[in-house]
């Protein structure tokens, strides 16, 4: 079976774990060989989680640099910053909804220009699907959904061998009930959003 | 139920590798566990603690990894199954009991959990403990897959029996933080009690007992040694003239590799899961069909020294390498990509690999770094401190923990770090060496009752001349609010704890000037606190406040957000002296995120125009 090699970037808090736990659920109901591996040591201290996530045949759990064939970042800058994953073929969808990082909001960093920051993706990857997934998950009801958005975003480009279907009964089977309509409302506002 | 109780044998289930681990645990019928938590071993632990409330399985937190290893060996000695759990720089804690452990051995399986932690990646060092096996004499297993470690942490309970020695199971960070498909097995049932059987000739390591068992222990490693011969998990694949040893997670590189460069017929590898002692044996039979042998092991070049000698042994004398200039590092941890290189570049492979995107022309992408949380309790008490002690010269040995990211601008608290309760025993060589600088040293709770208490006890003892600060935020926050003496456990409503206070730990060591201050109380604390620094001899500050996290996850209630009103004349104490991330700037102004603020009123009292007031709006 063919590898796919996805990156997932965010901030502490914004659901990365809760992503990759849907996305490994879904793998292994559809029967896909899964390896995931993350780095979360201080996420709630404001740090940078990463999640790996390798489906079909290979065996190793992590990906080097150059090899992720999509990148899903839900963070404009940390999006950049994860962008040394990336080879020229692979396909990277970002949230335009900065979170500031702390060293900016006392002085110590400039964020950069989000228009600039499209643009040097769009040039070095394959495609750039970019938007603000923090609007997506208010119109969904739920603005915490902003995971769920990029996950309908990361399913239409159909470069991971889940289905739509497989990941939505995944999110049943991971999310708590109460969020579960908010959160399909939210997969679905991503998933068009991609599309356009 | 717990997810890992969980008897529906032949399941498939999605697990975090500490998990795995500690479902392999629960299905070879461990009674007893123990552990001092650390990253990257932590959810075992937590894993454990949540099982041991909903069956008769019993966990504990110890107080450190030292008295972790004697209570749970003391289980293994009684006859029920036990497991103690820890990351690697724990094992040196415990390495005093695990020594002569080694000599004793065991009557009901005992395994011992060391996670290392290549990269650092919330470490203070990447030392080998593969080393610790051949220090000790103990055999050792090495999983490389999630589903591996649920396995062999349930043979190594078997192993362990058999041998009458404990195992240590070495894992690193890969592996406890990858996920990875999981079958459950059966559940064996559980055995909790057992009757201590005296036999002090062969128990009491007095040393006509010892040089005793000095000489089982090394027929044990013979044992072991034919064990590993006929393991299972040193298994041999693919074909050909080149050779590859490797362990741990390193052979998924290897494995990918293969796969991805054709070399099934020209590269025959040998993973070593039971990886000490060496079958060698059957290391030595596999080099002598081969032209050349790499090794993969990331740390130190334990395996490549070993198989060497086993090479000059039987007399061989291809090309053995690893370790190298042009080949693998003794630093940080390995990749798919740089492991498959390695290797075409080794066995001269044409391969060119895909070119991560050049980042020339990217700008500089601010920082991100893990901070104190907006309203952490520390970031008063280090403020105090340093108004405290304005004019004067200090030294601050720091310590273990949440606190540590302390010693960053603009707090700037933390001089001195080497490990787990090293803030107390080097601020007494500081006292002593430093030349008018006066030494405060900064531990938190559970690091004092892990290893600080003795530095305490010295301090006073030798009449040195420091002030200790002791932050008490109710939790061990920094690997995720387990408890430890000092936890009120009847916040958490759990029985059958008995509450220790620091306080009258520290009065009954005889510190000669002890005061307890509420950090949120800025003025009066920088009084107290200077006087504890104006006092010749010991001093000791506990600052108590609940960590703020943990106070969330216990539903205390939250006070009300600030706000910045118009008064303010941006003179920017707040940002320059506290950087709380509650704080940002906004048109050049500073204004508090009331999402975040937990009003702690800290900023309030800084600011020289008592201009953040309680956001009423």
């Amino acid at each position: 079976m063919q590898t796919t090699r996805l990156i997932i970037v965010a901030v502490g808090g914004q659901g990365n774990l809760l992503a990759s736990g849907v996305l490994a659920e879904a793998a292994l109901l559809a029967g896909i060989p899964i390896q995931m591996s993350e780095v979360h040591g201080m996420a709630q201290r404001g740090g940078v989680v990463e999640s790996a996530l390798v489906f079909g045949g290979a065996q190793s759990p992590i990906i080097s640099d150059g090899q992720a064939d999509i990148l899903v970042g839900f963070e404009p800058a940390e999006t950049l910053r994860a962008l040394k994953k990336c080879n020229r073929n692979t396909i990277v969808i970002t949230n335009l909804a900065p979170l500031m990082p702390f060293t900016v909001n006392i002085g110590r960093g400039i964020y950069p220009n989000l228009e600039e920051l499209q643009h040097l993706i769009r040039a070095k990857t394959r495609k750039l699907i970019a938007f603000n997934a923090v609007r997506r998950a208010e119109q969904a009801g739920n603005p915490l959904a902003v995971n769920m958005v990029l996950l309908g975003a990361l399913v239409q480009t159909h470069i991971i061998p889940l289905s739509t279907e497989n990941v939505k009964t995944a999110m049943q089977n991971k999310t708590k009930p109460a969020f579960l309509e908010s959160n399909l409302k939210a997969f679905d506002l991503g998933f068009q959003a991609a599309a356009q | 139920m717990h997810k890992l109780l969980s008897n529906q044998t032949g399941q498939k289930m999605m697990l975090l590798g500490n998990e795995a681990i500690a479902r392999g645990a629960v299905e070879a019928g461990v009674a007893v566990a123990s552990t001092y938590p650390g990253t990257p071993s932590s959810e075992i632990s937590a894993n454990f603690f949540r099982i041991s409330l909903q069956s008769d399985f019993y966990f504990e937190y110890s107080t450190n990894e030292k008295v972790a290893l004697e209570v749970a060996a003391a289980a293994a000695n009684t006859g029920v199954r036990a497991m103690c759990v820890m990351k690697h720089v724990g094992l040196n804690v415990a390495a005093d009991a695990l020594m002569t452990l080694a000599y004793v051995g065991v009557r009901a399986g005992l395994v011992i959990l060391t996670a290392d932690d290549p990269y650092m990646f919330s470490s203070q060092n990447e030392q080998d403990n593969r080393y610790y096996a051949r220090l000790a004499g103990l055999p050792m297993l090495e999983p490389s897959t999630v589903a591996e470690a649920k396995e062999m942490t349930a043979h190594a309970f078997e192993l362990s029996e058999k041998l009458q020695e404990p195992v240590l199971l070495r894992t690193t960070t890969r592996i406890n933080h990858s996920s990875g498909v999981v079958t459950l097995g059966p559940l064996k049932p559980r055995q909790t009690k057992s009757k201590f059987i005296k036999d002090p000739f062969k128990l009491v390591t007095v040393p006509a007992v010892s040089r005793n068992l000095h000489v089982k222990l090394l027929q044990k490693l013979d044992e072991a040694e034919a064990l590993a011969e006929e393991s299972a998990y040193n298994a041999i694949t693919g074909n050909g003239p080149y050779g590859i040893i490797c362990n741990g997670v390193a052979h998924n590189y290897v494995a990918d590799a293969v796969a991805d460069l054709n070399l099934d017929d020209r590269v025959q590898t040998i993973r070593l899961g039971f990886s000490h002692p060496l079958p060698a044996q059957k290391i030595k039979s596999f080099l002598s069909e081969k032209q050349k042998v790499l090794i993969v092991e990331e740390g130190e070049p334990v395996m490549e020294q070993a198989v060497k000698a086993m090479a000059q042994e039987a007399g061989l004398t291809l090309p053995i390498r690893g370790k190298a200039d042009d080949l693998f590092s003794r630093l940080f941890e390995y990749d798919p990509e740089m492991v498959k290189q390695t290797m075409a570049t080794f066995f001269e492979i044409p391969y060119e690999s895909q070119t991560p995107v050049d980042l020339a022309d990217v700008p500089e992408i601010p920082l991100r770094p893990p901070t104190l949380c907006a309203g952490c309790s520390h970031r008063a008490t280090f403020y105090e401190i340093r108004k405290a002690a304005a004019g004067r010269e200090i030294i601050c040995p720091t310590d273990i923990g949440c606190y540590t990211l302390g010693f960053m601008p603009p707090l700037s608290m933390g001089d001195f770090l080497i490990c787990m309760g090293s803030s107390i025993g080097t601020a007494c060589g500081f006292s002593k060496a430093a030349d008018g600088q006066k030494v405060i040293a900064i531990i938190g709770d559970s690091t004092f009752f892990h290893s600080g208490i003795p530095g305490l006890v010295n301090a006073v003892y030798n009449n040195h001349n420091l002030t200790l600060v002791i932050l008490d935020n109710g939790t061990t926050a920094m690997t995720g609010h387990q408890p430890h003496p000092g936890v009120d456990m009847q916040a958490l409503d759990i029985e059958g704890y008995t509450q220790i206070s620091i306080e009258k730990i520290v009065r009954a060591i005889g510190v000669p000037h002890v005061a307890v201050i509420k950090p949120y109380k800025v003025k009066k604390s920088i009084t107290m606190i200077r006087e504890a620094i104006d006092h010749d001899g010991v001093s000791v500050i506990i600052s108590q406040e609940l960590c703020a996290l943990y106070a969330k996850g216990i539903k205390k209630p939250k006070g009300k957000p600030f706000k910045v009103t118009d008064k303010c004349q941006n003179h920017r104490d707040c940002m320059n002296d506290l950087a709380c991330p509650a704080f940002y700037v906004w048109n050049d102004r500073i204004k508090i995120d009331a999402n975040l603020c937990t009003g702690c009123a800290l900023c309030a009292q800084v600011c020289p125009e008592h201009a953040i007031m309680p956001d009423r709006g």
